[in-house]
C-alpha cells in the first residue's frame, strides 16, 4: 500500500475511533445531567417527520457549517506555518461590520456590489491580521499575545461601530442596533433550487445560503495554493522546519507577514455568509464565538480543507441539535461536550496515528536496507 | 587484578546471546562480551552497528529480548538505570548532561543530594566530592559554574557524577568525540588512574588509534553483533578497522590537486558582532569600542577544483561564517562569488547562484523530517528547475530528479514518498548531498559532511566531493574529523576566537599540531605554505 494512502486510511480510522469514544464519554455526561444518553442521540438523528422539518434541518446545519469552514481554514492557514492565530475572531468582526457598512453606502448590479463587498471584507481582515504580523516580524511580539489583545479591541470597536458611526435607521419595535440594511442587490441568492430540484419543499427564513459555493471555491483554491505551488511548499517548509527554511532561503518575514494577513482575508468572510444571505447587516445580534469554534475545527481537520469541511460539518450537525434536545429534556449544553471531547480525543488519535504511520515507515525503510546490505567479507 | 588471578575472579560484565529486534530490524543478536575487572574494555564499531543499542541495554534504559547480563557472576535484569546505578554501573553520556548553571558540586550530587534535616549537605558533599577527585586524579574546582567549563573538565564532571553514585563499572560514550588531542591524552590518564583504582572502563569508539593506545582487550561489533574479540597488542589499526567494516577500507585522501587558477569564492575582511549588527561601522572602531567578534576580520580565497579546510574546536565562529556567507545573518566585509559581489543578496538568490550547502546539523537545517523525500529535494531548490514550473512545484520533475538522486548517491529508500524522518542518518545526508551537487553549483559548504554516517556512506561522500572537486567546485569543508580535513583539503585554515589563525599545508601537518593550533596552545601564526 503506498505510504501516502495508508497514512490517510489511519487518520480516518482514528477519526472514528476518537468519536465513538467521545460518545461514549459524552454518554456519562448525559447520564449525569439526569438525561438518557438514548434519548439524546436520537435527538441528534431526529431531523424532523415532515419532508419540510427534514429540509430546515439540514439547511440549519449546512448554514452553521459554512462560516464555521472558513473559520477552519482561516485559522488552519496560520497553524500550518506555527502560527497561532487567535485573532479571526477579532478579524472577522471587524470585517463584517465594515463590509456591512461599505455595502450599504452605494448600489450596483449584483455582480459589482457582492464581489466589492467580499473585497473590502478580505481586505479589512488582512489589513487587521498585518498589526500582528508586523509587530511580529519587527520586534518579536508573540502573535498569541497581540492577537488575543486585538481581539477584544475589534470586538469593542464594532460594538461602539454598530451604535455610533455605523448605525442605521433602527426597524420599528426592534431592540437591536444595526448597520444600514443592504441593498438588495447585496443580498447573495439562496440555494433553495437545491430542494426544490428534487421536489423538496423550500427551506423556511434565509434558506439555504448561497454563500456556500463560494466557500467550497475558497476551500478548493487554499488547497491548490497550499499543496501545489511555491507559496504552499515555502508555508509547509516554514511550518516543518524553520531553521532549514531559513537556510534554504525562504525568507522567514515575508513567510509572516503573508500567511499572517492570508488567514485574516480569509477570516474577513466568516460573517459574509450570514449578512448577506440572511441578515443583510451587521447587528448586535450578531453571530460570535465563531472564531474561536474555528480553531477546534481547524484542529480537527487537521488543517487540511477537506478535513477542515468534514469537521465543520459535523460541528454544524451537533449544533443544529439544540431543539430537538430541548424537546428531548436533555440540556442542550451536551454539544459543547461533546465537540469539546472530539476535538480533544481526535487531537490525541492523530498523535497515536502518525506514530503509527512512521513506525511503518521506519519499518520499510529499514528492510531497505536491510535487503541492500553490501556483501559480508569474512572477519 | 592481574592476569594471572584472572581465572579466579568472576568477570565484571559478561553479556551472553544479547539479541534485541526492532520492528523489521534487529539492532543486536547474539552479542557475547566478556569484561574483566580493572581493566579498559573497547567496543568498537562503525556508526549503525549497534553499539549504542547494546550500551542502553546494559545500562538499563532497553530490555533485550533474549540473553543475560552478569554483573560480577550475578546474573541482573534491569528494568531502569537506576538498576543499573545499583549494580554500579554508570554512564557518561556522549552529549553531556550537566546544568550549566550549577557549580560543579551541585552538579556532581544534583539526584543524589546529602540531606541534613532536609537541607542539602553541602559540607559533607563537598568531602566526598573532593575525597573522589584526588583519589582517582580528576582535578576539577567543585564551586566553579559548569557554564565556565571546557569540553575536557565538563568531561570530567561527568566522570565524577557517576562516581559520586558508586559506580565501579563505567561506560564511557564516544568519550573523545568532543575532545582534541591533549584533551584526549589527559582523559586516558585519568581513565588508566580509575583502571589502576580497581575499577573497570567500558570504552566505546570508532577512534582506531586512541582505541590501541587505552584498551586492554577490544571486542568489534559489525552489524549488530561481536564479530571478534582481539588484543589491542595483536591488531594494527587497519586490520580492527576492516574488521569493523568487513571490507576494503576507504581514505579521505584526495590524490593529485585540481586547484586551478580560477578565484570562485573571495572572502574578505569578514566581521560579526556578538550582538545587533551595526551596519557601516568600521572594524577598527568596532575593536576600539570592545565589541565582542564573533568573526574577526576573516579573509581568504577559494579557487575552482579547490577544498579549502577550515579546522577548529566548534563553537569558535565556524557556524557564523556559514551563517555570513548563506546571508542568515549580517556581518562587515565582502563576500563575491565569481567575481560579482553578493553582500546585499538575499539567501534565495545567493542559492540560485550557484551556493550549494550540506548544513552542519543536517535535522535542524538540512531536512524537512515531516516531509517527503522529493519535498526534501525541493527544498533549498523551489525556485530552479526542475523542482519549479511558474508558480507551481513541479511534482513529477522534483519526483523524477529524487529518483536519480537515490539511485546516483545509492539512497536506501523504499521510495520518494518516504518521509525523509524514516531514512537512517547516512541515507539522511547522502540525500542532502545529492540535492546540494544538483544544479551545478559553483562553490559548496560542507559542514561536518560525514558526522554521524556510516564508513560506507563516509566513502561514498567523499568521493562525491572529489569528484565535485575534480570537476571545478570550490568546496569550503568544516569539519571536526581532523582525519577528513587533512586528507581532504587541499590548503587547511585554523579558526580560533572567530579568527583564521593559521594556514598549513595538509601533506605536511600532523594532528596534534592541528590541535595545537585549534587550542590556541600554538599562537604563532604560520603563514600559508
Amino acid at each position: 500500500m503506498p505510504a501516502g494512502l495508508y497514512r490517510a486510511l489511519l487518520t480516518v480510522a482514528g477519526a472514528v475511533a476518537a468519536i465513538i469514544l467521545a460518545i461514549a464519554i459524552s454518554s456519562v455526561a448525559i447520564i449525569a445531567a439526569g438525561a438518557s444518553p438514548g434519548a439524546a442521540f436520537t435527538a441528534f438523528l431526529n431531523f424532523g417527520e415532515t419532508e419540510r422539518a427534514v429540509v430546515n434541518s439540514i439547511t440549519t446545519m449546512l448554514n452553521r457549517a459554512v462560516p464555521l469552514f472558513i473559520a477552519g481554514l482561516a485559522v488552519a492557514v496560520g497553524f500550518r506555518m506555527n502560527l497561532f492565530n487567535i485573532g479571526v475572531e477579532g478579524q472577522y468582526r471587524i470585517a463584517a461590520i465594515c463590509a456591512a457598512f461599505v455595502g450599504s453606502l452605494f448600489t450596483a448590479p449584483s455582480w459589482i456590489q457582492i464581489p466589492v463587498i467580499i473585497l473590502v471584507a478580505a481586505v479589512v481582515g488582512g489589513l487587521y491580521a498585518l498589526i500582528p504580523a508586523v509587530m511580529k516580524v519587527t520586534r518579536g511580539v508573540n502573535e498569541v499575545i497581540a492577537t488575543i489583545m486585538l481581539n477584544y479591541i475589534a470586538i469593542n470597536l464594532a460594538a461602539y461601530l454598530v451604535r455610533g458611526p455605523f448605525t442605521g435607521k433602527r426597524a420599528e419595535g426592534l431592540l437591536t442596533t444595526t448597520t444600514p440594511t443592504l441593498p438588495e442587490s447585496a443580498w447573495f441568492p439562496n440555494l433553495n433550487w437545491l430542494f426544490t430540484m428534487f421536489g423538496l419543499p423550500a427551506p423556511r427564513g434565509g434558506g439555504l445560503w448561497g454563500f456556500l459555493i463560494v466557500a467550497v471555491l475558497l476551500g478548493i483554491g487554499l488547497w491548490v495554493l497550499l499543496e501545489r505551488t511555491r507559496f504552499g511548499f515555502d508555508v509547509k517548509a516554514s511550518g516543518l522546519n524553520s531553521s532549514a527554511a531559513l537556510a534554504s532561503g525562504v525568507n522567514p518575514k515575508t513567510m509572516v507577514i503573508s500567511a499572517m494577513v492570508l488567514s485574516g482575508a480569509i477570516a474577513g468572510l466568516i460573517g459574509l455568509p450570514e449578512i448577506l444571505g440572511d441578515k443583510h447587516s451587521f447587528g448586535s445580534n450578531f453571530t460570535p464565538g465563531l472564531g474561536f469554534l474555528g480553531i477546534a475545527v481547524a484542529l480537527l481537520g487537521r488543517n487540511k480543507p477537506g478535513g477542515i469541511a468534514i469537521a465543520a460539518l459535523l460541528f454544524g450537525f451537533l449544533d443544529r441539535a439544540q431543539g430537538p434536545l430541548q424537546f428531548a429534556s436533555v440540556p442542550p449544553s451536551v454539544i459543547m461536550i461533546m465537540q469539546g471531547t472530539i476535538v480533544l480525543l481526535v487531537v490525541i488519535a492523530n498523535e497515536i496515528t502518525s506514530r503509527i504511520a512512521l513506525r511503518r515507515e521506519e519499518r520499510r525503510a529499514a528492510q531497505q536496507l536491510g535487503r541492500n546490505t553490501p556483501v559480508e567479507v569474512a572477519a | 587484578m592481574s592476569s594471572d588471578t584472572l581465572a579466579a575472579v568472576e568477570p565484571a560484565v559478561e553479556l551472553e546471546g544479547i539479541t534485541k529486534r526492532f520492528p523489521g530490524v534487529v539492532a543486536n543478536h547474539d552479542i557475547r562480551i566478556t569484561v574483566e575487572p580493572g581493566t579498559v574494555h573497547a567496543i568498537v564499531g562503525e556508526n549503525g552497528a549497534g553499539k549504542s543499542t547494546l550500551m542502553k541495554i546494559l545500562y538499563g534504559m532497553q530490555k533485550p529480548d533474549e540473553g543475560t547480563i552478569r554483573v560480577n557472576g550475578k546474573e541482573v535484569t534491569f528494568r531502569t538505570p537506576s538498576d543499573a546505578i545499583d549494580a554500579g554501573i554508570g554512564m557518561v553520556h556522549q552529549h553531556f548532561m550537566l546544568a550549566d548553571n550549577f557549580t560543579v558540586l551541585e552538579n556532581i550530587v544534583l539526584g543524589a543530594e546529602p540531606k541534613r534535616a532536609g537541607m542539602l549537605d553541602t559540607a559533607r558533599a563537598r568531602k566526598r566530592v573532593t575525597e573522589l577527585a584526588s583519589s582517582h586524579g580528576l582535578r576539577v574546582d567543585p564551586d566553579r559554574l559548569v557554564e565556565d567549563l571546557g569540553v575536557g573538565d565538563r568531561q570530567r564532571v561527568e566522570i565524577l557524577k557517576v562516581l559520586y553514585r558508586g559506580a565501579r563499572i563505567l561506560i564511557l560514550d564516544e568519550p573523545t568525540a568532543v575532545l582534541v588531542p591533549q584533551e584526549v591524552e589527559e582523559l586516558f590518564q585519568n581513565l588508566r588512574e580509575l583502571k589502576a583504582e580497581g575499577l573497570t572502563v567500558i570504552f566505546i569508539s570508532h577512534k582506531l588509534d586512541e582505541v590501541l593506545s587505552i584498551a586492554d582487550a577490544i571486542t568489534v561489533i559489525r552489524r549488530g553483533t561481536t564479530v571478534a574479540s582481539v588484543e589491542p597488542s595483536q591488531v594494527t589499526a587497519r586490520q580492527l578497522a576492516e574488521l569493523m567494516v568487513g571490507s576494503e577500507l576507504p581514505t579521505p585522501e584526495t590524490r593529485e590537486s585540481t586547484v586551478t587558477e580560477t578565484v570562485a569564492l573571495t572572502v574578505s575582511g569578514l566581521t560579526m558582532e556578538a550582538g545587533p549588527h551595526h551596519p557601516g561601522v568600521p572594524l577598527e572602531k568596532l575593536r576600539q569600542e570592545g565589541a565582542r567578534l564573533l568573526l574577526d576580520d576573516v579573509s581568504f580565497d577559494i579557487h575552482k577544483g579547490e577544498i579549502l579546510g577550515i579546522a577548529g574546536v566548534e563553537g569558535n565562529g565556524q557556524s557564523e561564517l556559514i551563517e555570513a556567507i548563506m546571508g542568515m545573518r549580517p556581518a562587515h566585509g565582502h563576500i563575491a562569488l565569481d567575481g560579482a559581489d553578493i553582500n546585499e543578496w538575499s539567501t534565495l538568490k545567493r542559492r540560485e547562484s550557484g551556493i550549494g550547502y550540506i548544513p552542519e546539523d543536517r535535522h535542524r537545517q538540512g531536512l524537512l523530517l515531516e516531509a517527503s523525500l522529493w519535498e526534501n529535494r525541493v527544498l533549498g531548490h523551489q525556485t530552479r528547475a526542475p523542482a519549479r514550473r511558474g508558480i507551481w512545484v513541479n511534482r513529477s520533475a522534483a519526483r523524477a530528479d529524487t529518483e536519480r538522486i537515490v539511485k546516483e548517491y545509492d539512497v536506501r529508500t523504499p521510495g520518494v514518498d518516504t518521509l525523509a524522518l524514516a531514512l537512517s542518518g547516512g541515507n539522511q545526508q547522502k540525500l542532502i548531498v545529492g540535492r546540494e551537487m544538483s544544479g551545478e553549483p559553483k562553490f559548496l559548504i560542507a559542514a561536518h559532511p560525514t558526522r554521524g554516517v556510516d564508513v560506507g556512506a563516509q566513502a561514498a561522500i567523499w568521493d562525491h566531493l572529489r569528484n565535485a572537486r575534480a570537476a571545478g567546485l570550490a568546496v569550503l569543508l568544516i569539519s571536526a574529523d581532523l582525519d577528513e580535513l587533512i586528507g581532504l583539503s587541499d590548503t587547511l585554515r585554523v579558526i580560533y576566537r572567530g579568527r583564521l589563525v593559521a594556514g598549513l599545508d595538509p601533506s605536511h601537518v600532523t594532528p596534534e599540531q592541528l590541535g595545537g593550533y585549534m587550542t590556541g596552545a600554538i599562537t604563532d601564526t604560520a603563514e600559508e605554505s
